[in-house]
């Protein structure tokens, strides 16, 4: 047998993405030079996006163990018990690079790649969400992006049946050559029927189920690890197009075979298609798989066994059957009008070995090409720019002179402002087990058949992590948290997608390595454990690279479900408790971006004691019953947190008359300062002494701000001897125009 | 001039749209269809006579706003 045909010229090498040093590897590893199909195979296998070259020594920093754990990193999506038998089956993956160049479609393929990740798992997905970046709006191809991601992850979404229930869209320049766009999604299974990608079994059949391969983005895998330049938008590759109808129907026949225990193992074909999941599913129960590409469904004629290999089709599922079940697997294949294919079988020599026509066309070990890519430590430094970014001198900004003009612009700005226009083309209802629909600090969904329901809330203030990776990426933990907190659900597990730059700069791989302390630190202090993530990198165009951006979705448990709290205000009446303290915290804030065109400075101060003590008060109110409205301060501080209170109800507004005391600090900081560890608190007139003493109690500051009353918001701050008093008036119905419908408007100027 | 414009997915895009078609005709019985491709059919009126310029036209309203070039291809026919 010969597979190797001509020697592989070097430009080809090159082509392939892969270093003089990673091809001398390959061929040690064959102990020969690879053929043309080979050498695809390990050109997507060993890219940053499949191997985790860059990342993978730093990525096992994370705590990843707990009580709760039942699945960590390494396999299809994390999984963690919630009881009942059942355990939710959640994580996060980016689609960045392909919703550059097709929004609708890859934003869509986004959605379509993170469902099959988590029913490949034997879950049943509840719910998507969605962390999305772009830049400001004022720019036509921004609004392009935005406008097409968003229909994207709709249509797909919408016709899966899943409902999209949250997430978050932040707008800042330094993403307008780099959109990102995270899509999460969380199923629930049975504890006891958990499938992973394992080619168990000699002699198993190995099938192939799902649409027929075409040549959709060949290099997929390679693209999303190559940084854009002028020359990309040129040589556009085969753009992936999503099927969701195809895919309802792959959903509903893996639940059918394995409710039916048909297989042993199952993976999705995503990124590097037909390779990834035949090697990766090998390497991990150590065996081999014989594959016969004669057998594979295809779309078009004339398919070489490299664009066989290397397609990235959409809606595709590699599957170990169990031996003898073939005839039942199709049938049910069939029944759900899926093609389907036994393809090969497990073999027990380790090997992936490729035939088409009776011809071996690719002979690598499994291992080699799902393990043992390439690891690099890469030189990190911090970027020469850094000292200039936390240089902040406040003494030369004037302190704020119209706090209400202050806090309309600050509530009209894209990040703040109401991101209705984004849900409302989401189906978030479907399925009816919303408890808390988008619009809140966390959604909330019920699980049917117990009474309990999870809380889910993504986080990520890339500008913090820019002006301090190791205290943003805290933060990002701790804020996801208290998104949780503030809806009664207790944080139970993790799942992050690392947006950065290019990790062959040191400044990048500076900002990752810190990003990763500052997650490892907070995860640990808060008892959370990572599960499951992904690692995005050269996020960088014309060598501009990206806030380092560490998205994190966090879960929780809320039990009983009906405990669940919304962020705005309930009833004339209640008095408004701030819990936590303010500081001098105007660092890295929106304020400081809006009003002064700044980002610069600290982020503000993590303690995570201190978050930690206020988490678990709010836990403890809550689940006391005493908390009518609980909403995390985070963009634009109290007197934003405070006029959402007042106007982010879908059902009414209500106003408020607060009074603040601002013990020396500066008018901006105290109303506008984004300090850490903070909650605004509604709660009956009856029981506030009841929550002062148990916020003294458990160590956390605590004071009576005001009540909410009247049809308008009104923050008074009174005079001390640093300075004179200053007041926030402002109608209800014109901070619900400027918060509410800002967005839509930037969006209608075209 | 008219302007006739036909709008198809490129070769080798997936077409779900296609797709469900080709299973439509395959449940009527018209067994012998296959390779079901959809696309778009557009007509419009033009007041540019040159008809060098008014291809310069159409083809920029087929980049910037008909086709999505980055799925799709166009072509298209004039006459007056």
């Amino acid at each position: 047998m010969k597979l190797h045909e001509q020697p592989i010229a070097k430009d080809l090498i090159a082509q392939h993405g892969l270093s003089d040093e990673e091809y001398k590897k390959i061929v040690e590893i064959l102990g020969r030079e690879p053929n043309l199909t080979e050498l695809g195979m390990f050109s997507v296998m060993w890219s940053e996006h499949c191997s985790y070259k860059s990342s993978r020594v730093h990525l096992r920093k994370l705590p990843t163990t707990g009580p709760r754990v039942v699945q960590g990193p390494g396999e299809n999506a994390g999984a963690v018990d919630i009881g009942d038998g059942l355990c939710a089956v959640f994580k996060m993956e980016s689609h960045n690079h392909p919703s550059f160049i097709e929004p609708y479609q890859g934003a869509a393929t986004g959605v379509g790649g993170i469902l099959r990740d988590v029913f490949t798992m034997g879950a049943r997905p509840i719910a998507l969400l969605d962390s999305l970046r772009f830049g400001q709006l004022d720019k036509p191809l921004n609004r392009h992006l935005f406008k097409g991601v968003v229909a994207g992850i709709a249509g797909y979404g919408n016709c899966m049946g899943v409902p999209t229930v949250g997430g978050e869209v932040v707008f800042n320049d330094i993403y307008s050559q780099n959109p990102l766009v995270n899509a999460f999604c969380l199923g629930i299974a049975r504890k006891d029927r958990l499938f992973k990608g394992l080619a168990a079994g000699i002699g198993n059949p190995v099938m192939y189920v799902g649409s027929k391969t075409g040549r959709d983005g060949i290099h997929g895998a390679t693209m999303a690890s190559d940084a854009f330049d002028e020359a990309s938008e040129a040589k556009r590759p085969t753009v992936q197009v999503g099927d969701p109808f195809t895919e309802k129907l792959l959903l509903e026949a893996c639940l059918e075979l394995m409710d039916k225990d048909l297989l042993v193992g199952i993976q999705d074909m995503g990124a590097a298609g037909l390779t990834s999941s035949s090697c990766e599913m090998a390497s991990r129960a150590g065996n081999g798989i014989d594959l016969d590409l004669t057998a594979v469904p295809r779309r078009e004629p004339g398919m070489t066994p490299y664009e066989l290999m290397l397609s990235e089709s959409q809606e595709r599922m590699l599957m170990i059957a169990k031996e003898g079940k073939e005839a039942e697997v199709l049938a049910i294949c069939k029944k759900w009008d899926l093609d389907a294919a036994v393809v090969g079988r497990v073999t027990n020599d380790g090997i992936l070995r490729v035939r088409d026509q009776g011809k071996v066309v690719a002979e690598i070990p499994a291992k080699a090409l799902a393990e043992e890519g390439p690891r690099y430590e890469r030189p990190n430094a911090p970027p020469p720019y850094q000292e200039h970014l936390q240089a902040l001198n406040l003494d030369i900004l004037p302190d704020v002179k119209e706090p209400t003009a202050a806090l309309l612009s600050l509530l009209e700005s894209p990040t703040i402002a109401s991101k209705a226009w984004v849900y409302r083309q989401y189906d978030h209802m479907v399925r009816t087990n919303t408890l808390v629909r988008p619009g809140s600090d966390a959604a909330v969904v019920r699980i049917k058949g117990t009474n309990k329901a999870v809380a889910i809330a993504t986080d990520c203030n890339g500008r913090y992590c820019l002006l301090n990776p190791y205290v943003g990426a805290g933060i990002a933990v701790a804020e996801a948290a208290r998104n949780l907190v503030c809806s009664g659900a207790l944080p139970i597990g993790l799942t992050d997608c690392l947006n950065f730059g290019n990790p062959e700069r040191p400044d990048i791989m500076w900002q990752f390595i810190l990003s990763i302390e500052g997650i490892k630190d907070a995860c640990e202090a808060f008892g959370v454990p990572v599960v499951s993530g992904n690692v995005s990198f050269y996020n960088e165009t014309n060598g501009l690279s990206i806030y380092p951006t560490p998205i994190l979705g966090m879960v929780g448990l809320i039990e009983p479900a009906d405990r669940a709290v919304t962020q705005w205000f309930k009833q004339a009446g209640d008095q408004i408790i701030v819990l936590g303290a303010t500081r001098d915290d105007l660092g890295g804030t929106e304020y400081l971006r809006v009003a002064h065109h700044r980002e610069q400075g600290s982020p503000p101060l993590l303690d995570l004691e201190a978050e930690k003590a206020l988490q678990a008060c709010v836990l403890a109110l809550i689940g006391d019953g005493l908390v009518q409205s609980a909403h995390d301060c985070s963009d634009g501080g109290l007197a934003v947190t405070l006029a959402e209170c007042c106007v982010s109800s879908p059902v009414h507004r209500l106003g408020a008359v607060v009074r603040l005391e601002p013990n020396g600090l500066r008018r901006d900081a105290l109303l506008f300062g984004e300090s850490q560890g903070r909650v605004v608190l509604s709660v009956k007139s009856s029981v506030v002494g009841q929550v002062l003493k148990t916020a003294e109690k458990m160590g956390v500051p605590a004071v009576t701000i005001g009540s909410v009353q009247g049809d308008r918001l009104v923050i008074d701050v009174a005079a001390d001897r640093w300075g004179p008093g200053c007041r926030i008036d402002a109608d209800l119905e014109t901070l619900f125009d400027r918060w509410g419908k800002s967005l839509e408007r930037t969006l209608e100027q075209e | 001039m008219k302007a006739k414009i036909h709008v198809t997915l490129k070769q080798g895009i997936l077409d779900p749209q296609g797709k469900a078609i080709e299973h439509a005709l395959d449940t009527l019985g018209f067994k012998a269809a296959s390779n079901v491709r959809v696309g778009k059919y557009m007509e419009l009126d033009l007041a540019e006579q040159d008809k060098a310029k008014a291809e310069a036209e159409v083809k920029a309203m087929c980049e910037k706003l008909l086709a999505n070039t980055i799925i799709e291809e166009y072509r298209f026919e004039l006459s007056n």
